[in-house]
Protein backbone atom coordinates (compact mmCIF):
# COMPACT_ATOMS: atom_id res chain seq x y z
CA UNK A 1 0.00 0.00 0.00
CA UNK A 2 1.39 3.42 -0.66
CA UNK A 3 2.27 5.80 1.89
CA UNK A 4 2.39 9.60 1.65
CA UNK A 5 5.59 11.48 2.71
CA UNK A 6 6.97 15.18 3.03
CA UNK A 7 10.15 15.86 2.11
CA UNK A 8 12.74 18.69 1.21
CA UNK A 9 14.58 17.93 -1.45
CA UNK A 10 16.79 20.39 -3.12
CA UNK A 11 15.02 23.37 -1.46
CA UNK A 12 11.62 22.60 -2.27
CA UNK A 13 9.16 21.18 -0.86
CA UNK A 14 7.64 18.17 -1.97
CA UNK A 15 4.54 15.75 -1.36
CA UNK A 16 4.12 12.17 -2.80
CA UNK A 17 2.55 8.51 -2.43
CA UNK A 18 5.11 6.02 -2.56
CA UNK A 19 5.54 2.12 -2.12
CA UNK A 20 7.11 1.51 1.01
CA UNK A 21 10.05 -0.66 -1.11
CA UNK A 22 10.74 2.12 -3.44
CA UNK A 23 14.26 3.01 -2.58
CA UNK A 24 15.29 6.83 -2.03
CA UNK A 25 17.37 7.00 -5.08
CA UNK A 26 14.59 5.65 -7.28
CA UNK A 27 11.98 7.77 -5.94
CA UNK A 28 15.04 11.08 -6.79
CA UNK A 29 15.80 9.75 -9.86
CA UNK A 30 12.25 8.33 -11.59
CA UNK A 31 9.71 10.32 -9.58
CA UNK A 32 11.49 13.55 -9.05
CA UNK A 33 13.46 13.61 -12.69
CA UNK A 34 16.97 13.88 -10.64
CA UNK A 35 19.12 11.94 -12.40
CA UNK A 36 22.40 13.27 -11.40
CA UNK A 37 22.44 10.84 -8.37
CA UNK A 38 23.57 7.75 -9.55
CA UNK A 39 22.78 3.98 -9.00
CA UNK A 40 26.15 1.94 -8.97
CA UNK A 41 25.47 -1.02 -6.86
CA UNK A 42 21.86 -0.87 -4.81
CA UNK A 43 23.25 -2.25 -1.87
CA UNK A 44 24.95 0.11 0.04
CA UNK A 45 29.09 -0.65 -1.03
CA UNK A 46 29.74 1.67 -4.29
CA UNK A 47 28.63 4.95 -2.95
CA UNK A 48 27.45 6.24 -6.11
CA UNK A 49 23.73 7.15 -4.99
CA UNK A 50 25.17 9.42 -1.95
CA UNK A 51 23.44 12.46 -1.12
CA UNK A 52 23.38 14.97 1.53
CA UNK A 53 20.65 13.85 4.37
CA UNK A 54 19.79 16.67 6.85
CA UNK A 55 23.06 17.71 6.17
CA UNK A 56 25.16 14.54 6.15
CA UNK A 57 26.17 11.59 3.25
CA UNK A 58 24.14 8.92 3.28
CA UNK A 59 23.34 6.35 0.55
CA UNK A 60 20.03 7.04 -1.04
CA UNK A 61 19.81 2.81 -2.32
CA UNK A 62 19.92 1.70 0.94
CA UNK A 63 16.95 4.30 2.78
CA UNK A 64 13.71 4.00 1.24
CA UNK A 65 11.85 6.91 0.57
CA UNK A 66 9.19 6.35 2.96
CA UNK A 67 11.72 6.55 5.79
CA UNK A 68 12.94 10.15 4.47
CA UNK A 69 9.47 11.48 5.49
CA UNK A 70 10.11 15.04 6.77
CA UNK A 71 13.54 15.49 6.09
CA UNK A 72 16.05 17.93 4.08
CA UNK A 73 17.27 16.11 0.80
CA UNK A 74 20.39 17.53 -1.47
CA UNK A 75 21.07 15.74 -4.48
CA UNK A 76 23.72 16.61 -6.89
CA UNK A 77 21.75 18.90 -8.95
CA UNK A 78 21.30 21.62 -5.65
CA UNK A 79 25.17 22.64 -5.70
CA UNK A 80 25.28 24.58 -8.64
CA UNK A 81 26.34 27.56 -6.60
CA UNK A 82 27.68 26.32 -3.75
CA UNK A 83 31.17 27.88 -3.68
CA UNK A 84 33.00 25.06 -2.30
CA UNK A 85 31.44 22.21 -4.52
CA UNK A 86 32.30 24.97 -7.56
CA UNK A 87 35.97 24.72 -6.27
CA UNK A 88 36.12 21.40 -6.66
CA UNK A 89 34.46 21.17 -9.52
CA UNK A 90 37.06 22.64 -11.16
CA UNK A 91 40.02 20.76 -9.25
CA UNK A 92 39.02 17.23 -10.26
CA UNK A 93 38.48 19.16 -14.06
CA UNK A 94 42.29 19.79 -13.85
CA UNK A 95 43.37 16.68 -11.86
CA UNK A 96 42.02 14.32 -13.71
CA UNK A 97 39.25 13.64 -11.37
CA UNK A 98 37.06 11.59 -13.26
CA UNK A 99 37.00 10.13 -16.63
CA UNK A 100 33.19 8.20 -17.54
CA UNK A 101 31.54 10.58 -14.70
CA UNK A 102 29.42 7.86 -13.04
CA UNK A 103 31.08 8.16 -9.96
CA UNK A 104 31.67 11.63 -9.79
CA UNK A 105 28.14 12.78 -8.04
CA UNK A 106 28.83 10.58 -5.33
CA UNK A 107 32.37 11.15 -5.29
CA UNK A 108 31.72 14.92 -4.65
CA UNK A 109 29.21 14.53 -2.24
CA UNK A 110 31.84 12.94 -0.63
CA UNK A 111 34.51 15.21 -1.25
CA UNK A 112 32.46 17.88 -0.16
CA UNK A 113 31.85 16.57 3.40
CA UNK A 114 35.41 15.68 4.17
CA UNK A 115 36.77 18.89 3.32
CA UNK A 116 33.84 20.40 5.54
CA UNK A 117 33.93 18.11 7.84
CA UNK A 118 38.10 17.40 8.19
CA UNK A 119 40.13 20.19 7.03
CA UNK A 120 43.25 19.10 8.37
CA UNK A 121 43.00 15.79 6.50
CA UNK A 122 45.81 13.91 5.08
CA UNK A 123 46.25 12.02 2.05
CA UNK A 124 45.94 8.88 3.88
CA UNK A 125 43.14 9.97 5.87
CA UNK A 126 41.50 11.13 2.57
CA UNK A 127 42.12 8.04 1.10
CA UNK A 128 40.58 6.15 4.00
CA UNK A 129 37.32 8.52 3.88
CA UNK A 130 36.88 7.89 -0.16
CA UNK A 131 36.94 3.89 0.91
CA UNK A 132 33.45 3.42 0.70
CA UNK A 133 32.64 5.00 -2.96
CA UNK A 134 34.36 3.34 -5.97
CA UNK A 135 35.50 4.55 -9.07
CA UNK A 136 36.47 1.99 -11.92
CA UNK A 137 38.32 4.93 -13.98
CA UNK A 138 41.35 7.00 -12.32
CA UNK A 139 42.70 5.10 -9.94
CA UNK A 140 41.51 7.25 -7.19
CA UNK A 141 45.09 9.22 -7.82
CA UNK A 142 43.25 12.09 -9.13
CA UNK A 143 40.46 12.20 -6.85
CA UNK A 144 42.38 12.47 -4.45
CA UNK A 145 45.01 14.94 -5.39
CA UNK A 146 41.40 17.06 -6.80
CA UNK A 147 40.75 17.05 -2.53
CA UNK A 148 44.57 17.97 -1.51
CA UNK A 149 44.37 20.51 -3.81
CA UNK A 150 41.12 22.36 -2.67
CA UNK A 151 42.57 21.45 1.11
CA UNK A 152 45.39 23.04 0.26
CA UNK A 153 43.88 26.06 -1.22
CA UNK A 154 41.55 26.99 1.07
CA UNK A 155 43.76 26.72 3.98
CA UNK A 156 45.58 29.37 1.98
CA UNK A 157 43.26 31.78 1.85
CA UNK A 158 42.14 31.27 5.16
CA UNK A 159 45.67 32.21 6.49
CA UNK A 160 46.00 35.16 4.57
CA UNK B 1 17.83 -5.05 -6.52
CA UNK B 2 14.79 -4.08 -5.83
CA UNK B 3 13.19 -4.83 -2.84
CA UNK B 4 10.34 -7.57 -2.79
CA UNK B 5 6.94 -5.34 -1.65
CA UNK B 6 6.32 -5.05 2.29
CA UNK B 7 4.32 -2.47 4.25
CA UNK B 8 5.57 0.03 6.60
CA UNK B 9 4.56 1.67 9.98
CA UNK B 10 6.40 3.76 11.75
CA UNK B 11 5.05 3.83 15.18
CA UNK B 12 5.56 7.21 18.06
CA UNK B 13 6.49 5.03 20.77
CA UNK B 14 7.70 2.11 21.98
CA UNK B 15 4.99 0.13 23.32
CA UNK B 16 3.25 0.97 19.32
CA UNK B 17 6.05 -0.71 17.96
CA UNK B 18 5.53 -3.67 20.50
CA UNK B 19 2.03 -4.00 19.37
CA UNK B 20 2.96 -4.00 15.56
CA UNK B 21 5.26 -6.81 16.20
CA UNK B 22 2.95 -8.19 18.36
CA UNK B 23 -0.06 -8.16 16.91
CA UNK B 24 0.75 -9.31 13.34
CA UNK B 25 -0.55 -13.06 12.70
CA UNK B 26 0.62 -14.44 9.53
CA UNK B 27 2.99 -11.40 8.69
CA UNK B 28 6.57 -11.41 8.74
CA UNK B 29 7.63 -8.04 10.76
CA UNK B 30 10.92 -6.76 10.69
CA UNK B 31 12.19 -3.87 12.77
CA UNK B 32 14.27 -1.22 10.79
CA UNK B 33 16.74 0.59 12.75
CA UNK B 34 18.38 2.44 10.52
CA UNK B 35 18.44 -0.05 7.63
CA UNK B 36 22.03 0.08 6.85
CA UNK B 37 22.44 -3.83 6.73
CA UNK B 38 18.70 -4.63 6.40
CA UNK B 39 18.27 -2.03 3.11
CA UNK B 40 20.77 -4.48 1.41
CA UNK B 41 19.27 -7.54 2.52
CA UNK B 42 15.76 -6.20 1.38
CA UNK B 43 17.16 -4.93 -2.11
CA UNK B 44 18.76 -8.41 -2.90
CA UNK B 45 15.47 -10.08 -1.57
CA UNK B 46 17.57 -12.02 1.12
CA UNK B 47 15.36 -10.94 3.25
CA UNK B 48 11.50 -10.48 2.50
CA UNK B 49 9.29 -9.58 5.47
CA UNK B 50 5.59 -8.24 5.18
CA UNK B 51 6.26 -5.00 7.36
CA UNK B 52 9.31 -2.61 7.87
CA UNK B 53 8.52 -1.27 11.56
CA UNK B 54 10.85 1.68 11.53
CA UNK B 55 11.89 2.52 15.11
CA UNK B 56 14.58 5.20 14.64
CA UNK B 57 12.21 8.49 15.78
CA UNK B 58 11.29 6.73 18.31
CA UNK B 59 12.07 8.96 21.52
CA UNK B 60 12.84 6.36 24.12
CA UNK B 61 15.79 4.94 21.54
CA UNK B 62 17.93 7.59 20.64
CA UNK B 63 17.67 9.08 24.42
CA UNK B 64 21.65 8.83 26.19
CA UNK B 65 22.25 8.39 30.18
CA UNK B 66 24.19 7.92 32.57
CA UNK B 67 23.17 6.01 35.47
CA UNK B 68 26.35 6.44 37.43
CA UNK B 69 28.09 2.89 36.63
CA UNK B 70 27.77 2.97 32.67
CA UNK B 71 26.57 4.37 29.61
CA UNK B 72 23.09 3.80 28.54
CA UNK B 73 22.79 4.68 24.48
CA UNK B 74 19.20 3.95 23.15
CA UNK B 75 19.10 1.45 20.33
CA UNK B 76 19.07 3.54 17.40
CA UNK B 77 22.16 6.26 18.28
CA UNK B 78 24.09 5.88 15.77
CA UNK B 79 27.71 5.04 14.74
CA UNK B 80 28.56 8.78 13.60
CA UNK B 81 27.12 9.99 16.73
CA UNK B 82 29.45 8.06 18.42
CA UNK B 83 32.56 8.30 16.45
CA UNK B 84 31.90 11.99 16.60
CA UNK B 85 32.01 12.18 20.24
CA UNK B 86 28.28 13.34 20.40
CA UNK B 87 27.62 10.81 23.29
CA UNK B 88 29.89 10.64 26.60
CA UNK B 89 32.63 8.35 25.95
CA UNK B 90 33.17 5.77 29.12
CA UNK B 91 35.69 3.44 27.76
CA UNK B 92 38.86 5.58 27.03
CA UNK B 93 38.42 5.91 23.75
CA UNK B 94 37.09 2.02 22.46
CA UNK B 95 33.39 2.77 21.52
CA UNK B 96 34.71 6.31 19.30
CA UNK B 97 37.76 4.20 17.81
CA UNK B 98 35.16 1.04 17.06
CA UNK B 99 32.32 3.34 15.53
CA UNK B 100 34.81 5.46 13.22
CA UNK B 101 36.14 2.42 11.50
CA UNK B 102 32.62 0.62 11.12
CA UNK B 103 32.06 0.61 7.46
CA UNK B 104 32.04 4.11 5.68
CA UNK B 105 30.52 7.33 6.84
CA UNK B 106 27.36 7.29 4.78
CA UNK B 107 26.48 4.16 6.17
CA UNK B 108 27.45 5.65 10.00
CA UNK B 109 25.74 8.50 9.55
CA UNK B 110 22.00 6.10 9.17
CA UNK B 111 23.44 2.72 10.93
CA UNK B 112 22.67 2.17 14.36
CA UNK B 113 23.93 0.83 17.78
CA UNK B 114 21.41 -1.34 18.29
CA UNK B 115 20.49 -2.40 15.04
CA UNK B 116 23.63 -3.65 14.48
CA UNK B 117 23.46 -5.51 17.85
CA UNK B 118 20.07 -7.08 16.66
CA UNK B 119 20.80 -7.83 13.48
CA UNK B 120 23.93 -10.22 14.87
CA UNK B 121 26.48 -10.52 11.77
CA UNK B 122 29.02 -12.04 13.45
CA UNK B 123 31.39 -9.78 10.87
CA UNK B 124 29.85 -6.78 12.04
CA UNK B 125 31.85 -4.75 14.75
CA UNK B 126 29.55 -4.11 17.64
CA UNK B 127 28.71 -7.59 18.66
CA UNK B 128 32.60 -8.33 19.01
CA UNK B 129 33.41 -5.08 20.74
CA UNK B 130 30.52 -4.93 23.35
CA UNK B 131 31.16 -7.90 24.59
CA UNK B 132 34.00 -7.09 24.76
CA UNK B 133 33.57 -4.25 27.05
CA UNK B 134 31.20 -6.53 28.62
CA UNK B 135 28.13 -4.29 27.36
CA UNK B 136 24.66 -5.05 28.06
CA UNK B 137 21.37 -5.39 26.06
CA UNK B 138 18.31 -3.91 27.49
CA UNK B 139 15.48 -5.70 25.56
CA UNK B 140 11.96 -4.60 26.02
CA UNK B 141 8.81 -7.09 25.42
CA UNK B 142 5.06 -7.18 26.00
CA UNK B 143 5.63 -8.25 28.83
CA UNK B 144 8.26 -6.01 30.48
CA UNK B 145 12.16 -5.33 29.74
CA UNK B 146 15.27 -8.06 30.48
CA UNK B 147 18.91 -7.35 30.76
CA UNK B 148 21.49 -9.82 28.62
CA UNK B 149 24.81 -9.19 28.56
CA UNK B 150 25.93 -8.66 24.33
CA UNK B 151 28.03 -11.65 25.42
CA UNK B 152 25.01 -14.16 25.72
CA UNK B 153 22.41 -11.80 23.44
CA UNK B 154 23.99 -13.20 20.30
CA UNK B 155 23.59 -17.14 19.87
CA UNK B 156 24.60 -17.61 15.76
CA UNK B 157 24.72 -15.95 12.68
CA UNK B 158 22.04 -13.60 12.65
CA UNK B 159 20.61 -15.53 15.70
CA UNK B 160 20.00 -13.60 19.26
CA UNK B 161 17.86 -14.59 22.56
CA UNK B 162 15.06 -12.41 21.30
CA UNK B 163 11.02 -13.32 20.31
CA UNK B 164 9.69 -11.74 17.65
CA UNK B 165 7.02 -9.95 19.78
CA UNK B 166 10.58 -8.15 21.34
CA UNK B 167 12.85 -5.15 20.32
CA UNK B 168 16.43 -4.54 21.05
CA UNK B 169 15.52 -1.06 23.85
CA UNK B 170 19.06 0.13 24.41
CA UNK B 171 23.05 -0.93 25.19
CA UNK B 172 24.15 -0.59 28.45
CA UNK B 173 28.39 0.18 28.33
CA UNK B 174 30.33 -0.01 31.97
CA UNK B 175 32.57 2.32 32.54
CA UNK B 176 36.11 1.45 32.11
CA UNK B 177 38.64 2.75 34.87
CA UNK B 178 41.33 5.19 34.12
CA UNK B 179 43.87 2.67 33.57
CA UNK B 180 42.04 0.34 31.77
CA UNK B 181 43.39 -1.16 28.43
CA UNK B 182 41.64 -1.90 25.18
CA UNK B 183 42.76 -4.08 21.79
CA UNK B 184 40.86 -4.45 18.93
CA UNK B 185 42.20 -5.39 15.53
CA UNK B 186 40.22 -6.10 12.56
CA UNK B 187 41.29 -7.84 9.43
CA UNK B 188 39.92 -6.71 6.33
CA UNK B 189 40.42 -6.86 2.91
CA UNK B 190 39.37 -3.36 2.14
CA UNK B 191 38.31 -0.69 5.08
CA UNK B 192 35.11 -0.39 5.63
CA UNK B 193 34.15 -3.62 4.21
CA UNK B 194 32.51 -7.14 6.79
CA UNK B 195 35.72 -8.29 8.64
CA UNK B 196 37.24 -11.36 7.95
CA UNK B 197 38.58 -11.47 11.87
CA UNK B 198 38.42 -9.77 14.87
CA UNK B 199 40.27 -9.64 18.00
CA UNK B 200 39.56 -7.81 20.96
CA UNK B 201 41.00 -7.24 24.19
CA UNK B 202 40.20 -5.45 27.49
CA UNK B 203 41.97 -5.27 30.73
CA UNK B 204 40.91 -3.61 33.76
CA UNK B 205 42.38 -4.59 36.67
CA UNK B 206 40.95 -2.41 38.88
CA UNK B 207 37.85 -4.24 37.80
CA UNK B 208 39.30 -7.73 37.77
CA UNK B 209 38.66 -7.91 33.80
CA UNK B 210 40.70 -9.74 31.74
CA UNK B 211 38.30 -10.58 28.58
CA UNK B 212 38.97 -12.11 25.10
CA UNK B 213 36.81 -11.81 22.37
CA UNK B 214 37.03 -13.38 18.82
CA UNK B 215 35.02 -11.96 16.26
CA UNK B 216 33.76 -12.31 12.52
CA UNK B 217 33.88 -16.09 13.35
CA UNK B 218 31.27 -18.73 11.66
CA UNK B 219 29.21 -18.12 14.62
CA UNK B 220 29.08 -15.95 17.48
CA UNK B 221 31.90 -13.98 18.73
CA UNK B 222 33.51 -16.45 21.78
CA UNK B 223 34.08 -14.67 24.68
CA UNK B 224 36.78 -15.92 27.05
CA UNK B 225 35.42 -14.07 30.09
CA UNK B 226 38.45 -15.37 32.29
CA UNK B 227 41.75 -14.52 30.52
CA UNK B 228 43.99 -13.42 33.25
CA UNK B 229 46.27 -16.55 33.11
CA UNK B 230 46.70 -16.44 29.36
CA UNK B 231 47.62 -12.89 29.61
CA UNK B 232 50.41 -13.48 32.03
CA UNK B 233 48.55 -12.99 35.07
CA UNK B 234 49.88 -9.85 37.42
CA UNK B 235 52.56 -9.02 34.90
CA UNK B 236 52.39 -6.45 31.82
CA UNK B 237 49.16 -7.69 30.19
CA UNK B 238 49.76 -9.87 27.08
CA UNK B 239 53.55 -9.56 27.12
CA UNK B 240 53.99 -13.62 26.83
CA UNK B 241 51.13 -13.90 24.78
CA UNK B 242 51.86 -14.79 21.27
CA UNK B 243 50.66 -16.50 18.25
CA UNK B 244 50.59 -20.15 19.52
CA UNK B 245 48.57 -19.10 22.01
CA UNK B 246 46.15 -17.64 20.35
CA UNK B 247 45.85 -20.34 17.79
CA UNK B 248 45.23 -22.46 20.85
CA UNK B 249 42.51 -20.08 21.90
CA UNK B 250 40.77 -19.82 18.58
CA UNK B 251 41.13 -23.90 18.03
CA UNK B 252 39.60 -24.28 21.23
CA UNK B 253 36.81 -22.17 20.35
CA UNK B 254 33.63 -22.80 18.83
CA UNK B 255 34.23 -20.61 15.25
CA UNK B 256 32.85 -23.41 12.91
CA UNK B 257 36.30 -22.25 10.76
CA UNK B 258 38.56 -24.03 8.36
CA UNK B 259 42.05 -24.31 9.16
CA UNK B 260 43.15 -21.40 7.47
CA UNK B 261 40.60 -18.77 8.77
CA UNK B 262 41.98 -19.56 12.28
CA UNK B 263 44.99 -18.65 11.68
CA UNK B 264 43.58 -15.51 10.42
CA UNK B 265 41.92 -15.20 13.76
CA UNK B 266 45.06 -15.87 16.00
CA UNK B 267 46.50 -13.25 13.96
CA UNK B 268 43.86 -10.59 14.86
CA UNK B 269 43.55 -12.18 18.34
CA UNK B 270 47.34 -11.77 19.12
CA UNK B 271 47.38 -8.15 17.66
CA UNK B 272 44.60 -6.93 19.76
CA UNK B 273 46.69 -8.48 22.57
CA UNK B 274 49.78 -6.32 21.75
CA UNK B 275 47.87 -2.95 21.78
CA UNK B 276 47.52 -3.75 25.59
CA UNK B 277 51.22 -4.88 25.98
CA UNK B 278 52.62 -1.94 24.88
Amino acid sequence: MKKTVNLTINGRSVTAEVEPRTHLADFLRDDQRLTGTHLGCEHGVCGACTVIMDGEPVRSCINFAVACDGTDVRTIEDFDDDELMAHLRQAFTEEHGLQCGYCTPGMLIMARDIIARLPDADESRIRLELSGNLCRCTGYVGIVRAIRRVLAERKEVASV
Amino acid sequence: MKAAKFDYERPADLDGALRLLGGGGDVYAKVLAGGQSLGPMLNLRLAQPGLLVDVTRIPELTRVEDDGEALVLGACVTHAMIEDGKVPDVTGGALPSVAGAIAYRGVRNRGTIGGSVAHADPAADWPTALSALGAEAVVRGPSGSRTVPVSEFIVGVFETVMGEDEILEAIRIPKLSADARWGYYKVCRKPGEFADAIGAVLVDAEHSVHRLVIGATNAAPVTIADAAEVLGGNGVPGASFDLDAARRLVDGADTNLDDMERHIHAVALKRAVEQVAK
